[in-house]
């Protein structure tokens, strides 16, 4: 990193940049020593993308699943399940 | 490298992700019963994209104004007209391409700067991690009840 950019705002950065890499399942898994800016923000693009892969995804199996799955059961499950989590 | 970014305003407290993920789950369902009334059920590819659209706006209203991210969501879904523009960056990025990168995945990054952009980063990906764990439990719940 350059110590032409002011430490305080040097140190932030570096702490922004390992909270993401707290954030990515490749960490979550294997516990990655700290990596480098730049793997953590690659890494991060594909976590973002394959999430937005996923809305997609689910998207479309809950339409089909519209048609056929009893809303209001669901939705009760859902709710008591996340009131006892 | 560039050495404008001021230091960092100090990030939100995170709000704790229980409340949040209740709200999360009574929004995007009571807008799932919402496509399901109104919808046609011979449209399913129609639906499937309304369902995505309120999977955003569930994400982004439970988020809250306090964030960049979800303003843009939210005036992006605002606006029908599906427009791809990103707004012109007024800080040069501090690690090159990768940043670049980023801010076209993270909704409203195109004005950040780069501080910013990594604090909206980390609540982005918590959010839609957590709408990505709410649609697959209903998916999972609506299958076991079978019809």
């Amino acid at each position: 990193m350059s110590s032409r950019r002011s430490r305080i705002s040097e140190e932030e950065i570096t702490e922004l940049i390992s909270k993401l890499q707290s954030l990515l399942p490749e960490t979550r898994r294997r516990g990655a020593s700290r990596a480098s800016a730049a793997k953590v923000l690659k890494e991060t693009c594909n976590y973002i993308k394959s999430l937005h892969r996923e809305v997609d995804d689910l998207s479309g199996r809950l339409s089909e699943l519209m048609a056929t799955m009893d809303v209001d059961s669901a939705q009760a499950e859902i709710v008591r399940s996340l009131f006892r989590s | 490298m560039d050495s404008k970014s001021s230091a960092c305003s100090s990030p939100n407290p995170n709000p704790t992700l229980g409340p949040s993920k209740l709200m999360l789950a009574f929004r995007f369902l009571r807008a799932l019963s919402l496509v399901r009334r109104t919808t046609p059920a011979s449209s399913r590819t129609c639906r499937g994209r309304r369902i995505e659209r309120a999977a955003y706006a569930s994400m982004a209203y439970t988020a809250g104004a306090s964030r960049a991210w979800s303003r843009a969501v939210l005036r992006r879904l605002h606006h029908r007209a599906r427009r791809r523009a990103v707004a012109p960056r007024r800080l040069s990025t501090t690690a090159g391409n990768r940043a670049e990168a980023l801010r076209r995945l993270v909704p409203g990054g195109g004005g950040m700067d780069y501080c910013t952009l990594l604090e909206e980063t980390a609540d982005y990906i918590k959010c839609l991690s957590m709408q990505v764990e709410l649609m697959q439990g209903i998916v999972d719940s609506a299958s076991s009840y079978g019809p």
